[in-house]
């Protein structure tokens, strides 16, 4: 059985997830909605992996860190002040489609660890796991459509402009 | 006919009537002094345009000038009476500061010019930024006070002309959410509820609505039922200490910023008790098993944990909501301005569904507007949606909207949603957008976080266009200000929430060479030779009366059909509620009876939103969900707001309105009783935080927040604790600083954070963080009314002179014998 694995997998992706949000939001402090919505965004992904970390121990990975999504040292601050100058200086307009993009393609990485997740414990009838699946998937999928849904209303000025 | 000073009385003598009963009429006059009701000319037919309950009313004309105005008693919105806004407010129209000539920036100074410099100089930035940028550098930001003709015309040379996707109006501030919130639940705009169900309704429940204040001809009907036989049950939701919070059954005060947890909560309750309609749900309605899983939790107790509010008050309020037969819900900004606002809004929606009360007498939900005209801004296009509720992204209403304006569909710009005013200032900030046309409103008091909005409205690469009645803040700020006409010197027609539309028709010629803003729209149109695709102009009517039947062709076979009205059926008598159209010749009271709805997939205006994310439905989506068209019921979780209390800023910041004051006072700060009753900016606070902090009554504060600062002085009240009000009507057009604070800062909006409801993109005005500090003791009590949610509160409340008007405040009041017409 490779459940373990396939658990390790994903709380690497969901913690990458996770950290991919929060720095898209330290990097656009004024692109408000993103600035405030990455960061709502960044705490699903911290629950999962917390949820992770918590049922990985039923399948042989007892070190999975909980808090590996949480992770925010006082260089991310400094980030963040930089962006809110640069931001009202020239465009960083074509940098947040490009880490729109890295979003969603993260997500979409979760996404599909999360299937092949629910389609195994589905196979060995593990109602836990399943249940797990079925409560944090659909919110990567959210946190896919956030980021589609950004740059679908982004390109346009971005790149016409 | 007996006279009353309506500055101290704001709501009249009572008229007490019972459930089902008709409304008795009261006719409200007010003239100027010494004129007689005899002396007057004309009597000039037109509806409020200083809130937005849409109250019928005469203008009195002597001398070709307005001199009074006079409730008008056939119609079915307020039966002949008057709020205090309405009945002062129009001598604002004759101040000796309205603009009356065009003015240009002139070597960094606004000057006078004529109109074809002006608009020469406006069509030629258009030209020259279409050449090298195209639509994308161009952005509107109109209001919500101009009228239906106006605003058709203004998204039809935008979207059909220009191309652009910029187009917002300052509804974004206030109604935003209520349309947002009926797409969520309904898929189209439009109030299912009427006036009228005031007048069946055994449960009255109001959310974040302080209607006292914002429609009080509405809080007159809801007080006459009060003190008749059989009276509604009132559940108030407000941090504060209104009218309606006085005469509640239940009042809930809950944290600002916590309405989706309440409201949780109730659902829950009214879940657990099955108060729930199944048969109505299981008929007419989807998603119901989400909403049962999403509210599982939020138990009274976790609620009361959560907003500060007693778990026996939460259960209360449920068990009155459980037990109403005619429920009728309102909603407004106490919840459209605060974190998570269409999610909170929606659950009031949900509410109404799970407990079947809709389209029936008394069952119904009125998602407020805030301003006169705002529905209008919705249905026409002036808030950037496409115009009648057609759906951007159903390809089928892009083709049929082009057919009505003769253009290819792929000149209307619909590959997103359009751009909504806070990511307009952000395209203006990043140098994306460099033509910004303002219409009949004051971002640079409006808008939140003002020293930001400031420095973006001032660079030199932004080209500003104001379209105003007065100099106001962003006036002067502009590159060209073009002198407008107002209610009264024009006219068009508007509609109010209950989808009533009146007539405003023209009763005196406006000052000095100003202009009805649809000419200004129009004549920016020809100069530009905007064209259909056959060569013909674009804009094809050239008055009111044509814009409105080219309007009422735009609504054919949608859900606000005004075919069926004609300017000639609005004269004489009532508003007419649309749809009015031929199989509804005298206008529909109700929407959604018999449980029938706007939202099949091929004809609904929305697909919906994420309400945490905000991110778009797709249609694949939408229609798996709603095969059939029915109501859908949307859970949202509870997201905690993004700026909480801290040691630095230990309060939560709420700003709001008074009763005596529109907006940003350009029409009330110039009408001197109403000037008088609420003259400069006051902060509320409790009385256990002021006895925390040492505060007394009239100290000067400063009130800080991570943005800003502002003095005001202190009025203690009953407001809950942890919380302090700041109305946010105070600018700087009547101080030495003009545009901008001079020294300490009066406007609320310095305070407020950048921040927006990611689903109706409405600001969040209502959830800050901040500190108080006193600067100096009370040389007397705060400007702030007595009269209202502001009434004072503790030892020195006693001492204070009640709010009241001089000679000049009396007004007439005189009760009729027959009822009002109109009311179906």
């Amino acid at each position: 059985m490779k459940i373990g694995l396939a658990l390790e997998e994903l709380h690497r992706s969901e913690a990458e997830l996770a950290h991919e949000l929060l720095k898209i939001s330290e990097r656009h402090k004024v692109d408000h909605e993103i600035f405030h919505l990455a960061k709502d965004l960044a705490r699903w992904s911290q629950q999962h992996v917390r949820d992770i970390a918590e049922i990985g121990k039923d399948y042989g990975q007892d070190h999975l860190d909980p808090e590996a999504g949480t992770k925010h040292g006082p260089v991310d601050a400094i980030v963040e002040k930089g962006s809110e100058l640069i931001g009202r200086m020239s465009s960083p307009a074509l940098l947040l489609l490009r880490d729109l993009r890295e979003v969603y393609m993260k997500a979409a990485g979760v996404s599909v660890d999360w299937e092949l997740l629910a389609q195994a414990a589905q196979g060995i009838k593990h109602r836990d796991l399943l249940a797990l699946a079925q409560k944090d998937h659909p919110e990567t999928l959210r946190q896919m459509r956030w980021a589609n849904g950004k740059l679908k209303e982004s390109a346009t000025q971005i790149l016409v402009s | 006919m007996a006279a009353m000073d309506r500055i101290a009385e704001p709501w009249g003598s009572r008229s007490p009537y019972g459930s089902g009963e008709a409304w008795p009429v009261r006719v409200d006059t007010h003239l100027a002094s010494g004129i007689a009701p005899g002396e007057v000319d004309r009597w000039v037919q037109t509806a409020s345009l200083l809130h937005s309950n849409g109250d019928a009313m005469d203008i009195a004309v002597k001398d070709e000038r307005i001199v009074g105005v006079r409730g008008r008693a056939v119609d079915r919105v307020n039966h002949g009476r008057l709020g205090v806004k309405d009945l002062y407010g129009w001598q604002a129209n004759s101040s000796p500061d309205r603009l009356t000539r065009p003015l240009i920036r002139e070597g960094g100074r606004l000057v006078e010019t004529d109109w074809d410099t002006a608009m020469n100089r406006i069509v030629e930035r258009t030209q020259q930024l279409l050449a090298e940028q195209g639509p994308s550098a161009i952005g509107f930001y109109t209001t919500g006070q101009l009228f239906a003709e106006e605003y058709y015309t203004l998204g039809v040379l935008a979207h059909g002309g220009l191309g652009t996707n910029h187009v917002d109006g300052n509804t974004r501030l206030c109604t935003a959410t209520a349309a947002a919130a009926l797409k969520e639940s309904f898929a189209s705009d439009g109030q299912p509820g009427s006036y009228t169900d005031v007048d069946h309704a055994d449960v009255i429940a109001l959310y974040g609505h302080n209607v006292a204040e914002t429609q009080s001809v509405l809080w007159m009907r809801m007080l006459d039922r009060l003190a008749g036989p059989n009276p509604p049950k009132i559940l108030c939701v407000d941090p504060r200490p209104t009218e309606v919070a006085r005469h509640a059954t239940v009042h809930l005060a809950p944290l600002p910023g916590t309405n989706v947890a309440l409201m949780n909560g109730l659902l829950h309750e009214i879940i657990a008790n099955d108060w729930v309609d199944h048969a109505y749900v299981e008929a007419h309605a989807v998603g119901f098993d989400e909403l049962v899983k999403m509210v599982k939790d939020y138990t009274p107790e976790t609620v009361a944990h959560i907003c500060d509010v007693p778990a026996e008050k939460i259960r209360e309020a449920a068990s009155i909501l459980g037990h109403a037969e005619r429920l009728l819900s309102t909603v407004l900004q106490g919840f459209y301005q605060s974190n998570q606002a269409t999610a909170a809004a929606v659950q009031v929606n949900n509410i109404n569904i799970i407990r079947g009360m809709l389209g029936k007498p008394g069952c119904g939900i009125l998602q407020m507007n805030g301003q006169p005209t705002a529905e209008n801004t919705r249905e026409c296009g002036g808030d950037g949606d496409l115009p009648a509720f057609r759906n951007w992204s159903n390809e089928v209403h892009v083709k049929d909207l082009a057919k009505v304006w003769n253009v290819d569909p792929m000149e209307i710009p619909h590959y997103s949603p359009p751009t909504h005013v806070m990511q307009m200032m952000r395209y203006a900030e990043d140098g994306s957008i460099r033509m910004l046309w303002v219409s009949g409103t004051n971002p640079a008091v409006s808008l939140p976080e003002l020293p930001r909005v400031r420095a973006i409205l001032e660079q030199e690469r932004l080209f500003v266009v104001v379209q105003d009645i007065f100099l106001s803040e962003t006036a002067q700020l502009a590159d060209v200000v073009l002198p407008a006409a107002t209610w009264g010197e024009k006219t068009g027609t508007f509609t109010n929430v209950d989808r009533t539309v009146h007539l405003s028709e023209k009763a005196v010629e406006p000052p000095g060479e100003a202009k009805a803003d649809l000419d200004i729209f129009i004549d920016y149109a020809r100069r530009l030779g905007l064209k259909d695709k056959d060569g013909a102009p674009l804009v094809k009517w050239d008055d009111a009366e044509s814009a409105f039947e080219a309007w009422k062709e735009c609504s054919r076979g949608r859900p606000c059909d005004y075919t069926g009205i004609t300017y000639e059926k609005l004269r004489g008598g009532s508003g007419v509620q649309w749809p009015c159209n031929d199989e509804n010749p005298d206008g529909t009271e109700r929407l959604y009876e018999g449980g029938k709805f706007f939202s099949t997939p091929e004809y609904c205006e929305s697909y919906g939103r994420d309400l945490v994310t905000g991110a778009p439905v797709e249609p694949t989506e939408y229609k798996a969900l709603n095969p059939t068209g029915k109501a859908i019921l949307k859970a949202a979780e509870y997201v905690p707001p993004h700026e909480i209390p801290s040691e630095g800023f230990p309060f939560i910041l709420i700003t709001g309105r008074t009763l005596y004051h529109f907006h940003t006072r350009t029409k009330t700060g110039r009408a001197p009783q109403l000037q008088a009753a609420a003259p400069d900016v006051w902060v509320e606070i409790s009385e256990g935080d002021a006895a925390v902090v040492g505060i007394s009554e009239g100290d000067l504060l400063e009130v800080t927040s991570p943005r800003g600062s502002v003095k005001a002085k202190a009025r203690i009240t009953d407001i809950r604790k942890g919380v302090v009000f700041l109305p946010f009507h105070y600018g700087y057009w009547d101080t030495e600083g003009g545009y901008e604070p001079e020294d300490a800062g009066r406007a609320a909006n310095e305070l407020t954070i950048t921040d927006w409801d990611a689903c109706s993109k409405q600001p969040i005005f209502k959830t800050a963080a901040a500190r108080v500090e006193k600067v100096s003791a009370a040389d007397g009590p705060s400007p702030a009314p007595t009269t209202t949610a502001s009434r004072p509160a503790g030892p020195a409340a006693a001492s204070i002179s009640p709010t009241r008007g001089n000679q000049s405040a009396e007004a007439d009041e005189e009760f009729a014998q027959q009822s009002a017409g109109g009311t179906l």
